[in-house]
């Protein structure tokens, strides 16, 4: 995990910018709510009349109004119009909006912060709705009864038309502060926001009086909101587009570097190395888990974070607004958290075991279409059938498994979400009837609640996700924490530059790791320049890891290889495998041309030296059939030649090398005895004064060498002369004898 | 208020598989060649489950149905607890109805559990239907391999068939398990929820649908750039992984030649690439959902402007446009759903038709219904006037007739590509003959069953195919009730006990996934010890000494030659120590047998075999 936190370090500015925009998009979003319930709460259902202070009112309505105040409230009020004149400088613009305001005496409410707009809110709101009240009332008789009992007081039976205020600014001042008591004892139950409501209908009224045109009021509010309402949406889709973008760069770059870095490191793997992990498993680890980690970062980035800076936030929207509440959000995360819980302790482990459950299907798919003939030629077709039944059945019950428990986990999701939002309207209706909170307080609550819950449910995501990337991490963890054994001395020593070639094993040693046994054992011989060495032995006498050990493939275990004197651990890699030219077992070409890759060995070699090559190695009559010759393409793997082709290519390229030491690994098993032999006769010419190990199973093919090693399990059973060995050892002469007839011999 | 389902839904399909496309949306279409026909054997596979589907599309339908008018019901509650608000400021009602509310949010409580239990109950049912039927089809693949005649196998690769046992079966049962379900919500969603919009304004609705274009439009640019961008990544992620698997398979050539740094260089470069364009499709495939979002947000603002206008008209309540402006925020998720189906449906009926095609493939013919039994072969093989190619057009084996004793050892020899593996495939009857007959103690091989005639060879392939299991089990395989100890000694007889002995874990080491870790020459001597285990009556060699060293294979010579006391067996090698003990050569050439003989009488007769054998004297003795 840390690892992977290490890679994303070069691109910490744009991961904390990423982040960054995922707290505007959040704050963005939280604000989202505020907007479209304005649109509905103010827009739709005060007509687009926001609070309780009218823009312009009428001189005589503010008169009105004066009567239900007190002499501060009066004060406030005062300051805050101002008389209307066409000198003043926005007298065209309000006088476009009402335009009766040129007919009498009007004043504009100043330009005011909307805190100060507040503060007058609750003053102008009672006014207006007591005056509007009794306008109505005195308008209707039967309404005026209805506030006569409400405010218990015997209110004249006026005749209709009369002036209720010229009459009530007539009574005696103690009577009408009674009055006015009673009035405001009636609105101090009321909150703000319901005053607000209420009296939107007494503004409304009083803008139409001004001959302002309510629809446009509306449709302007509506519009004005619905403009902010895009704007931050605008804002949350740049902020999601930015973070898209951040997070797939941090995500493919990071991704980009640790490929990176797990490719370099498997380049200065040994043989070693290689065979613990396997080829086809670096290369999975290289790609696909690579892959796995990108996508886990961008998810990161994009999802897991936001959820946390959402929840937070919400959680912090939804204490201030209704604390009281703030119980029931507990509770939805408690429960929607147990269920998550324990819905993910029963499936975890299930869910860790899908890969390697769909990779035993296929493995055994895979063996069972390349296994086709022997599993008929044995009829184990039933055992192959059960075995991929039991494979099969495996995997289903596992996925099955999974599939359910999600099948349990949406649907419960959904009705703890549910649930919870009738909860909030039961317990919340009971609040707004204890004057306790408002009915806005209560709706912004339930949406902050199911942001708080769903991002919850987002963060859960990261139980399923996270597994699967933890396996993945894992696998890139263990390739690029490997030091490799075989390493480059510290302070390494060059080759004496005269000698060249000498191969000289002493007393040396090999085991592979946790093995019960050695592969070789106490072997010691000298390979001089100018002459063949050529090493013989059995399927597992460990003839090709004798020759392994010499370009440090694997390093001995005891005992040591020195090349021109020095121990091939004391001199660099490269400094090593430069002087040597390795021909593997199986010929391996890599996808270009021929040329590119004879050129391998030797990029600056000249056109020459390459046709040289490949005359020596007995390859130049079949490049000449190829449609391009040197330039004739080779596929991935070399799958367009044959394998005896890639052999004698293979040889050319170690010849393209010019080194002192030639080291044939097997090679030579792969051609037909008249090749080898034509090779073997140019290869003396050419590389007369190098030093030639041979490692075959052929007895023709080195019958004149110099010095033949014999190996048998491990051990040196002899040396000497083809001669020298048919006179003193008994397993060449059991190899020869099961090769060469008698009457061949004698030839 | 927007408690239904729609988030939960909307993230779960947004991040899939590999490289972050959804099943379809993302990837390029691939389609189906007879789309029609695919789908109609697709529901026929379908129909034993119809009860189940018929469950699954009610409980689907109805709880979609309960969770949209959810809203609906609530928005009823919400109206009576503002009224009750306002009377009980104007002091004129009763306050607010708690009755009433109580009752609503109760029948609403009722609606959620139904709703949810439905939701349950249909995935229930859906997970168990798309299991069985991807179990169903894997097993029926895998039966198929074994039923289908070599001969198949020459024209289709193993990946092909691999892939459909997986990606494909995957493919259908995911697209069946999830989609399905999503298409019936998605379409149930926006059915109903446009039914609901009339039902409150038609005008609205109308103002509404001006999305779908919008939508469209941008759906379309969306998925056709990412679609580019992801066959783009999918390219360059193709070439980052060809030089991996090429560079790490050819590690040692790479070290030998000091070309370490050469091939991390060429790496980065294909390295950067990819980067570019990955970070490009990922971006891309990101946008969808915000931009959705977006149109929706419009269609929002739209809806309230009109409702204002219409609200003041007195042409509709209130209420009436706080559920509609709900249900509008519910309209743009379906859609993009929906704008998926026929992505989903093409990549299904592609993957189900490459599946069907394959079990549809002509098997082997049946075996005889009144087979010869036979306890143990005696070894007698004739061929009588044997015809045979490999396609009907071409016929390679003409006329041959051979009787061959029991006890006796045939040679097969011939250059490479000769064909002589073609006569093991004829005598174990991988391959029918096209007339003539092959006979094994005077029994035609078609009179048998074909496990009673194969159960009478052993056979050691040129390919050493083992599988990942203990080295134990793999000898065993030879003869799956064999004990312990006659493992052991199968081993001991192929010579390759002490080696077994020499690896870590000795006989219980498991061979891994591509039994790579143990060398050729090894795989090979294991699987001559399977056969060893075998105990057949007739033995077939083919070139199974190749990549054994000489001095091993006399050894397992003398071992085979002790098994085979009175067994007929077949040998294929180019070696001439191992031809010349033969009781008859038989020389291929061109895929016939052109010669037949003893060592000596097929020297005498100078001909092909005479030619072979003179050249290869001379190379050999060159030196």
């Amino acid at each position: 995990m840390l690892r992977t936190i290490k890679y994303l370090k070069p691109y910490a500015l744009t991961v904390v910018v990423a982040i960054l925009l995922l707290f505007v998009q959040a704050i963005a979003e939280l604000s989202l709510p505020n907007y479209m319930s304005d649109i509905v709460n103010v827009g739709i259902q005060q007509g687009g009349i926001e609070n309780a202070v009218p823009q312009v009112i009428r001189s005589s309505q503010l008169e009105k109004m004066y009567i239900f105040m007190t002499p501060e409230e009066k004060n406030s009020i005062q300051s805050a119009y101002d008389l209307l004149t066409p000198s003043a400088a926005n007298y065209a613009a309000i006088t476009k909006k009402f335009p009766a305001a040129t007919e009498g005496e009007v004043y504009v409410l100043k330009d005011l912060s909307s805190e100060e707009i507040d503060a007058l809110n609750p003053i102008t709101g009672k006014a207006l709705l007591a005056v509007y009240t009794l306008e109505q009332a005195s308008a209707d008789p039967a309404k005026m009864a209805e506030l006569g009992q409400m405010t218990g007081m015997e209110l004249p039976q006026l005749p209709a038309g009369t002036d209720i205020f010229a009459l009530l600014q007539q009574i005696p001042a103690e009577q009408l502060q009674q009055i006015v008591d009673a009035v405001s004892e009636q609105f101090a139950s009321m909150d703000s926001s319901l005053i607000t409501q209420s009296a939107a209908e007494a503004v409304r009224a009083e803008n139409e009086a001004l001959g302002a045109d309510p629809q446009s009021i509306q449709t302007n509010y509506i519009l004005r909101v619905g403009g902010m309402m895009l704007l931050v949406s605008v804002v949350i889709v740049v902020s999601v587009i930015l973070n898209s973008l951040l997070s797939s760069r941090a995500g493919a770059g990071a991704a980009r570097d640790m490929r990176r870095d797990v490719f370099s490191k498997v380049e200065s793997f040994s043989k070693a190395e290689f065979e613990t992990f396997s080829t086809a498993s670096l290369i999975t680890r290289c790609t696909n888990d690579i892959t796995q980690v990108q996508m886990v970062i961008i998810m990161m980035l994009r999802l897991v974070f936001y959820a946390p800076i959402m929840g937070v936030g919400a959680i912090i929207l939804a204490v201030q607004n209704s604390p009281s509440m703030t119980w029931i959000i507990g509770l939805g995360v408690a429960v929607l958290l147990s269920i998550i819980l324990t819905i993910f302790s029963i499936s975890l482990p299930r869910f860790k075991r899908i890969q390697a459950l769909i990779d035993r299907i296929n493995l055994v798919t895979r063996e069972s279409l390349s296994g086709l003939m022997v599993i008929r030629a044995f009829n184990t077709q039933n055992f192959e059938l059960e075995r991929f039944d039991k494979a099969n059945v495996d995997l289903t019950e596992n996925n099955l498994f999974v599939n359910r428990v999600m099948v349990v986990m949406m649907p419960a999701m959904t009705l703890i979400m549910n649930g919870l939002s009738l909860l909030i309207i039961w317990v919340g209706s009971h609040q707004v009837a204890a004057s306790a909170i408002q009915v806005g307080d209560m709706m912004a609550f339930l949406q902050y609640a199911m942001q708080v819950v769903f991002s919850f449910l987002m963060m859960s995501m990261m139980f399923i996700i996270l597994p699967r990337a933890t396996v993945s991490i894992r696998r890139i963890d263990d390739v690029l924490k490997v030091d490799p054994v075989i390493k480059d001395p510290e302070t390494p020593k060059p080759f004496d530059q005269k000698s060249m070639g000498l191969v000289e094993f002493r007393n040396v040693s090999f085991r592979y790791p946790h093995a019960e046994e050695d592969v070789l054992c106490n072997i010691s011989f000298t390979a001089k320049p100018g002459e063949t060495t050529a090493i013989i032995g059995s399927t597992g006498s460990g003839k090709s890891t004798v020759v392994n050990l010499i370009p440090r493939f694997f390093d001995v275990t005891d005992g040591a290889v020195y090349i021109d004197g020095r121990d091939v651990r004391e001199v660099t890699q490269v400094d090593l495998r430069k002087r040597i030219g390795y021909i593997p077992q199986r010929g391996v070409l890599f996808s270009g041309t021929i040329e590119s890759n004879l050129r391998y060995a030797d990029e600056n070699a000249t056109e020459e030296e390459i046709n040289q090559a490949a005359e020596t190695a007995q390859a130049s009559s079949f490049i000449a059939k190829m449609e391009g010759g040197m330039d004739a393409p080779v596929s991935q793997g070399g799958t367009n030649v044959s394998g005896g082709q890639k052999q004698r290519l293979a040889i050319a390229r170690a010849l393209l090398k010019k080194p002192p030491i030639y080291i044939f690994d097997d090679a030579l098993s792969a051609l037909d005895f008249k090749t080898d032999a034509a090779l073997r006769r140019a290869l003396n010419k050419s590389t007369e004064k190098s030093t030639m190990i041979i490692v075959t199973q052929r007895v023709s093919t080195i019958k004149n060498a110099e010095q033949i090693v014999v190996l048998d399990e491990g051990e040196i059973v002899g040396k000497g002369t083809h001669d020298q060995l048919m006179e003193s050892c008994e397993t060449y002469r059991e190899m020869v004898s099961s090769q060469l007839t008698g009457e061949e011999l004698l030839r | 208020m927007s408690q239904n389902t729609a988030p939960i839904k909307r993230d779960q399909g947004v991040h899939r598989g590999p490289l972050g496309g959804g099943p379809g949306m993302m990837r390029g279409g691939e389609k189906a060649r007879d789309f029609k026909g695919t789908m109609k054997k697709l529901l026929h596979y379908l129909s034993p489950y119809k009860v189940s589907f018929i469950i699954v599309f009610v409980f689907a339908i109805a709880s979609t149905v309960f969770n949209i008018i959810g809203p609906k019901i609530l928005g009823k509650a919400t109206t009576k607890l503002f009224e009750g608000v306002v009377s009980q400021i104007a002091g004129t009602g009763n306050g607010i109805d708690f009755e009433y509310i109580g009752n609503i949010l109760l029948l609403l409580v009722g609606l959620y559990i139904a709703s949810s239990v439905f939701s349950f109950i249909q995935g229930w049912v859906m997970t168990g239907v798309s299991m069985k039927i991807t179990y169903r089809l894997r097993k029926e693949i895998s039966e198929k391999i074994n039923r289908l005649p070599l001969r198949y196998f020459d024209s289709t690769s193993q990946g092909e068939v691999l892939s459909r046992v997986t990606n494909d079966v995957d493919t259908v049962s995911q697209t069946l398990n999830q989609s399905l379900t999503q298409i019936i919500t998605s379409v149930i969603t926006m059915v109903g929820v446009l039914v609901m919009m009339f039902s409150i304004s038609w005008l609205m609705t109308l103002v509404v649908m001006i999305i779908l274009p919008i939508s469209a439009v941008f759906i379309g640019i969306i998925v056709k750039n990412s679609q580019k961008y992801y066959k783009q990544q999918q390219e360059y992620l193709g070439h980052v992984n060809g030089h991996v698997e090429e560079m790490f398979g050819g590690h040692i050539v790479v070290k030998a030649f000091n070309g370490e740094k050469r091939s991390i260089e060429k790496f980065d470069g294909l390295n950067n690439t990819l980067y570019s364009s990955a970070w490009r499709s990922q971006f891309i495939s990101g946008l969808m959902m915000p931009i959705m979002n977006f149109v929706g947000n419009l269609g929002y603002v739209a809806v309230a402007v009109l409702g204002g206008v219409l609200a003041f008209r007195n042409l509709i309540t209130v209420g009436d446009i706080q559920a509609f402006i709900q249900y509008v925020r519910n309209f743009t998720q379906p859609i993009t759903q929906i704008a998926n189906v026929s992505n989903v449906l093409q990549q299904t009926a592609a993957a189900s038709e490459r599946v069907f095609e394959f079990l549809a493939e002509a098997e082997e013919p049946p075996d005889t219904t009144n087979p010869v039994v036979l306890e143990s072969a005696r070894g007698h093989v004739e061929f009588r006037n044997v015809h045979f190619g490999y396609t009907p057009e071409k016929t390679i084996i003409n006329d041959f007739s051979a009787e061959i004793q029991p006890g006796q050892k045939i040679a097969i020899v011939g250059p490479t590509g000769a064909g002589k593996t073609t006569m093991v495939k004829l005598l174990m009857r991988y391959y029918d003959i096209q007339s003539g007959a092959v006979l094994v103690d005077g029994h035609d091989i078609r009179d048998f069953t074909r496990e009673g005639l194969r159960d009478k060879f052993g056979m050691v392939l040129q390919d050493s195919w083992l599988y990942n299991a203990t080295i134990m089990e793999n000898i065993r395989y030879g003869r799956l009730d064999a004990t312990d100890e006659e493992v052991y000694q199968a081993a001991r007889i192929a010579n390759v006990d002490h080696f077994i002995r020499t690896m870590p874990d000795g006989y219980n080491m498991m061979l891994d996934e591509e039994t790579s870790n143990i060398s050729q020459g090894q795989k090979q001597l294991l699987t001559i010890a399977r056969a060893v285990l075998s105990k057949p009556n007739i033995l077939i060699l083919d070139e199974a000494t190749s990549s054994v060293d000489t001095r091993t294979e006399v050894l397992i010579q003398k071992a085979m030659d002790n098994l085979m006391q009175g067994r007929t067996s077949f040998i294929i090698a180019h070696r001439l120590s191992t031809i010349r003990n033969a009781d008859r050569i038989l020389v291929m050439n061109k895929g016939d047998i052109v010669e037949q003989g003893t060592h000596t009488e097929l020297l005498e007769k100078n001909g092909f075999y005479a030619g072979i054998y003179n050249s290869q004297f001379e190379e050999a003795d060159i030196y």
